[in-house]
């Protein structure tokens, strides 16, 4: 399992753990990627605060994949500007698209999204978009040229779980890119069940920033994430109905 | 007066845009800048003239999802 890679755009990674880096202290975020064996981190683009203040760029490691997010878009014209800027502060060329319209739910608009991979496709990102787990509009994202697909589990920072189980299963079965979970996951245990179900990677923020102690909950997440991957690399056993007994059925000593 | 990031900053009038992003202490390396709802390439920070008409957006990374 050495050779078992997460491939974006023509990049590998080992990790399959997506770490976000909203809503926690900066002075967290080196203790958090350590401890996730995270790769990728995302990141939103904002309007600067001026006067010297602390970057999130100069906390980051070395060596770990930025994904910008576009959120704040609220159609695939403003997703596709934030994504240039994002390529113009000159971090590369990955970008997680986000367009919401809704604010109490945070749901993504997955006609704007496909609008807007087309055209940041074209343009040479890698783009991971952010949808609803819907088939046709994975197909159609497929055909506007993402490099995943990504769907929510559970509205944003809900840290409800696997609520749209049955519909990612079937972009897993379906859909010939990486499914990366995202949005909603709370638990280590949900990213577990999501990596056995066959899902690429996983993608927190919420969970990890929530919790009472942030670098651990990282940890907690990537032994979860590993051991479902590896869970769903050996093939789970069927399920059954009924008992199948575990210990020979002869022998026994009252006979 | 020129508009930056959605305030009207009357002082910008007649600066080039390096020269506000020093003066307002931004970190160059660390921004983009959106002038007149187009990107400024770095090169151009230097020769480009905030005018009172002009609309400019300063934008960093910061944590998110």
């Amino acid at each position: 399992m050495n050779n078992d890679k997460l491939v974006l755009g023509g990049h590998e990674f080992d990790s399959r753990f997506i770490l976000g880096s909203g809503k926690y202290s900066l002075e967290l975020i080196k203790a958090a990627v350590e401890n996730a064996g995270a790769q990728i981190i995302t990141l939103a683009l904002r309007r600067a605060n001026s006067g010297g203040a602390a970057n999130i760029l100069d906390y980051i490691p070395e060596g770990v994949t930025l994904l910008p997010n576009t959120s704040g878009a609220r159609n695939a014209d403003e997703a596709v500007r934030i994504a240039r800027l994002s390529r113009e502060l000159g971090c590369g060329d990955f970008v997680k698209i986000e367009v919401v319209r809704d604010s109490k739910y945070l749901l993504p608009d997955n006609y704007e999204t496909i609008k807007a991979t087309e055209i940041l496709a074209k343009e040479g990102f890698v783009v991971l978009p952010y949808m609803y787990p819907d088939l046709n509009a994975a197909r159609d994202l497929v055909n506007a040229g993402a490099a995943a697909v990504m769907p929510l589990a559970a509205p944003i920072g809900t840290n409800k779980g696997l609520c749209t189980k049955d519909f990612i299963q079937i972009l897993i079965d379906e859909i010939d890119l990486p499914i990366i979970v995202d949005a909603g996951i709370g638990r280590p245990s949900q990213a577990c069940e999501a990596m056995e179900m066959g899902a690429a990677a996983v993608m927190a923020n919420t969970a990890i920033a929530s919790a009472g102690d942030i670098p651990a909950m990282a940890e907690a997440f990537r032994k979860a994430i590993e051991a479902g991957r590896t869970a769903y690399l050996s093939k789970p056993g069927r399920v059954r109905d009924t008992a199948s007994a575990s210990s020979p059925l002869t022998g026994f000593i009252h006979d | 007066m020129a508009k930056i990031n959605g305030k009207t900053v009357p002082e910008a009038d007649g600066m080039s845009v390096s020269g506000y992003i020093a003066s307002a202490g931004y970190v160059s390396g660390r921004i983009a800048v959106e002038y007149n709802e187009a990107i400024l390439p770095r090169e151009d920070y230097d020769k480009t003239i905030i005018a009172s008409s002009d609309n400019v957006e300063i934008v960093e990374f910061m944590g998110g999802g």
